[in-house]
């Protein structure tokens, strides 16, 4: 594996211990960020934009909600699901944001692992995550069939304001998106990792980089910061 | 890894970065076409931009010749004439400045700059480029389509802009959103490399304090468009779903044409809190880099240190954060709580700090400098002048009091045609002229190239001075034709062809341009590779053009910043960024030591 260490320390350490320190060791020589590979940088950045994405469709959704003059459905009951002939508020998404969670779990695991080239339980872990993943877009599946079913559309519904099925089935759907991407990318580089085409280096299709266990990790940002910005959806769509 | 003696006396490993993996490629439409090198993309980029560049100049020859002559142009109908406009902002603005400054002057530059063999990630910067193509002729295809394209005004207002009645409003709506969304995710996978290589991907010795000011002018505004684009993204989007699948993300209850539409609720506000918030950072994400070209011009062609160096950096990080807080100036007609517009008008004009800051750098740069006024010399110093004009104009449009009036006025078309459209285009000319002998290894013409700007610099003045006069006087923003105005005195008129004579004439001079540029490729005198004298290292390669890979064997090492003009004692009156100081070991020296190793 390419060694990315470039800190420089005999010229760092003659450079001023101040605020002026901070700017003149960030500001120097190569790169910004020692010790961390471009695909790293790259991603972090990515994650920053799509940031502001997430960020504009939730803040849409929550200034449509107050400018509708029309009531806006209760989620208590428009999100339950009849187990048993008693209606029980939200579990279908309790249980989705459960899965999803421990999704992240299995996914820091298999980081974990990777860095210790270990590629059985790595592979095995990232393919456990994109199940979890893959059963999260499921579910979310079957909510949306059973909203259709009730008369839920992106232009209407039974209950009230219009802006209801709209910001519902556009941020979930943008977010469910970003889940099977995930999933995709989960299971393309678990497969890597069980041929070892890590160890061996060989070079990647889209990026033609060569491969190293550092992709899991990058790998693992993207999926970590989609599980974060289900947290926000669930607290916002949900629970308010 | 081979050790090298450094500067003051450190020891640095050699310049080549372990992630490099140049991607070679062997048939020639690998090379040329799916190219992976962001030079070639460069060019991709800039003759796809000034392609469509181009239409949106016939445009506007088109609405002033309705301006001007009102009724005389049985073929431009009220319809049309909304659809120039719109098409014609558009296009201006984003698939041209933007798309020409980051992607083409962007690609072609950072990596030579910075020194690096090629951007980060080779292929998802040619996907950028693709994608950018696919958004263009997206947006072209929208002018074939049945009913034309969409006629709602470059900022898209809705909920006219998705209504029956506006022009356009069947498929041109849809297809100018699409094609936005294309163009932003293009330009993300070309963002990402920009930032990327400036922040990890310098070769030795490039601090970010050593950059030239052209890199962080691109790189700036590359972060800026990176944030402020999301935001169009969503309104993008959520405007789509309202026209083509019914939702009232922007739409109240309207009756439109005596029917009760089926939308309600929605906030047209909303949009243009989404769209400004894009909108106003676009203003510099334009600006930033002609900011930093300039500065490079006026200091290779004056011969001088740039004035400032670190006060010119912070200036432009300063004016890029700031310019994500003053959106809703563009909103006070609109209306909003008093605090918001005291809020926003203070925002604004403390922005005029830093950008003040910058011009009298530039002149202190001037100030008894060895002045070539060489034609990327003239187009420098003719940008310096149109944006001081044009941002004093914007000083008084950011004061809620003084908007008002004059607002949708145009006051206000002059106010930004001088600061973000005259001001950046004369730079984007002055780095064609200054550049091209790198990209091509030949001089574009020297005197056609001052007759382009002479007729450009003088022209853009004649169309847009007098619009500021005609603004105070009320004539409007927008309008097709004033007809019979009691308030607006008939001498308008007789300005109005002035202004039309101008913009035909000013648009010819573009047309030489043009000519020159393909001209100069096979007639051009021969360049050398370093026609200008000039320090920072994209003028340093073995070869001119550059060739793949950019540097040969080695990567240079830099030893000092990039504005080592005049200096006392020198042999030169340059000393190139990657020249060591006298005592340390000439880099010939230092590859043999590293090739020892
Ligand atoms: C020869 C040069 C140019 C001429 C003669 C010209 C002329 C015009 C005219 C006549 C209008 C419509 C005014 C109205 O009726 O409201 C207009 C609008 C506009 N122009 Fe230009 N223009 C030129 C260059 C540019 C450039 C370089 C830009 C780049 C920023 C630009 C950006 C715009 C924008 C954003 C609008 C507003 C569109 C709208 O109202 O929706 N123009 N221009
Ligand atoms: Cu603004």
């Amino acid at each position: 594996m390419a060694e990315p260490a470039l800190t420089n320390v005999s010229e760092a350490l003659t450079r001023p211990g101040s605020w002026q320190g901070v700017a003149s060791d960030w500001a120097s020589d190569q790169r910004a960020f020692k010790n961390v590979s471009w695909g790293k940088v790259m991603m972090w950045i990515f994650l920053l934009s799509d940031t502001f994405i997430f960020s504009c469709f939730l803040l849409s959704y929550m200034t449509v909600r107050m400018s509708t003059t029309a009531p806006w459905p209760n989620p208590s009951e428009v999100f339950a699901l009849e187990i048993g002939g008693a209606k029980v508020p939200l579990i279908l998404i309790a249980i989705m944001t459960f899965i999803l969670i421990s999704s992240s779990g299995t996914m820091a695991m298999a980081v974990n692992f990777g860095y210790r080239r270990d590629r059985v339980k790595t592979a095995a872990l990232m393919l456990l995550t994109a199940a979890f993943g893959a059963s999260f877009v499921g579910m979310q599946a079957f909510e949306w069939t059973k909203l259709i079913h009730e008369g839920v559309r992106p232009w209407g519904n039974p209950w009230g304001a219009y802006q209801f099925g709209s910001a519902f089935f556009m941020i979930t759907g943008f977010h469910g998106t970003h889940v099977t991407i995930g999933v995709i990318f989960l299971v393309i580089m678990a497969r890597k990792v069980w041929r070892g085409d890590l160890e061996t280096e060989r070079r990647g299709f889209f990026t033609s980089k060569k491969g190293s266990y550092e992709l899991v990790e990058i790998t693992g940002l993207y999926w970590h910061f989609v599980d974060l910005v289900w947290v926000f959806i669930f607290a916002l769509f949900y629970l308010w | 890894m081979g050790e090298v003696i450094f500067g003051s006396g450190g020891v640095v490993p050699a310049a080549e970065l372990p992630d490099v993996e140049l991607y070679h490629a062997k048939t020639w439409i690998t090379k040329y076409v799916f190219s992976q090198d962001a030079k070639v993309i460069a060019v991709q980029y800039s003759i796809t931009a000034m392609a469509i560049g181009v239409v949106a100049l016939v445009l506007s020859w088109l609405m002033r010749l309705q301006l001007g002559f009102p009724g005389t142009f049985s073929f431009i109908s009220a319809e049309g004439y909304y659809q120039f406009i719109t098409m014609h902002g558009m296009i201006m603005v984003i698939y041209l400045l933007t798309a020409l400054f980051l992607g083409g002057f962007g690609n072609y530059l950072i990596p030579l700059m910075v020194g690096a063999r090629d951007m980060v990630f080779p292929y998802a910067n040619m996907l950028s480029y693709w994608l950018y193509l696919l958004a263009v002729l997206v947006l072209v295809a929208s002018i074939f389509a049945p009913g034309g394209p969409t006629g709602a005004g470059w900022t898209l207002y809705p909920p006219q802009a998705i209504l029956g009645g506006t022009p356009g409003a069947e498929a041109g709506i849809i297809l100018m959103l699409l094609s936005l969304i294309l163009f932003i995710i293009g330009f993300t996978m070309g963002g990402l490399n920009y930032v990327v290589t400036v922040l990890q991907g310098r070769t030795r010795g490039m601090t970010l304090m050593r950059m030239p000011l052209t890199v962080w002018g691109i790189f700036t505004a590359t972060v800026m468009a990176l944030l402020a684009f999301p935001a169009l993204f969503v309104a993008a989007v959520m405007m789509l779903f309202d026209r083509t699948l019914g939702t009232s993300f922007f739409m109240p209850s309207l009756v439109s044409m005596g029917e009760h539409l089926k939308y309600g609720g929605g906030s047209p506000i909303l949009w243009q809190h989404l769209f400004w918030f894009f909108g106003h950072p676009e203003v510099y994400i334009v600006a930033l880099p002609a900011f930093g070209i300039v500065s490079d011009l006026i200091s290779v062609h004056a011969r001088k240190a740039i004035f400032g160096y670190r006060m010119m950096v912070w200036a432009i990080v300063i004016i890029g954060a700031l310019s994500f807080v003053v959106w809703a100036h563009h909103m006070y007609v609109s209306g909003m709580n008093l605090n918001f517009g005291f809020f926003f008008a203070v925002t604004t004009l403390i922005i005029a700090v830093p950008t003040a800051i910058k011009v009298y750098n530039w002149v202190l740069t001037l100030w008894h400098a060895d002045i070539h006024l060489t034609v990327p010399m003239l187009f420098a110093l003719g940008f310096v002048v149109t944006f001081v004009n044009g941002g004093l104009t914007g000083l008084f449009l950011g004061n809620v009091v003084v908007d008002l009036p004059l607002s949708a006025t145009m006051f206000v078309v002059a106010h930004f045609h001088m600061v973000m459209g005259v001001a950046p285009i004369l730079v984007v000319f002055g780095g064609i002229y200054h550049w091209y002998p790198k990209v091509t290894g030949r001089m574009m013409d020297d005197r056609l190239g001052k007759l382009h700007f002479w007729v450009t610099f003088l022209g853009a003045y004649a169309i847009f001075f007098p619009m500021h006069y005609l603004g105070l006087i009320g004539v409007p923003r927008r309008y097709y034709e004033l007809g019979e105005t009691a308030f607006i005195p008939k001498s308008a008129e007789t300005l109005n062809v002035f202004i039309t004579l101008a913009a035909l004439i000013v648009g010819a001079a573009q047309m030489v341009f043009l000519f020159n540029l393909v001209r100069s490729l096979f007639n051009g005198r021969l360049a050398g590779g370093n026609p200008w004298n000039a320090t920072s290292l994209e003028w340093q390669t073995p070869e001119t053009p550059p060739a793949h890979g950019n540097w040969g064997k080695e990567l240079p090492v830099v030893y000092r910043w990039a504005y080592d003009y005049s200096v006392p004692g020198a042999e030169r009156d340059f000393i190139p960024q990657n020249q060591p100081p006298a005592g340390v070991a000439a880099q010939a020296t230092i590859t043999a030591v590293s090739a020892a190793h």
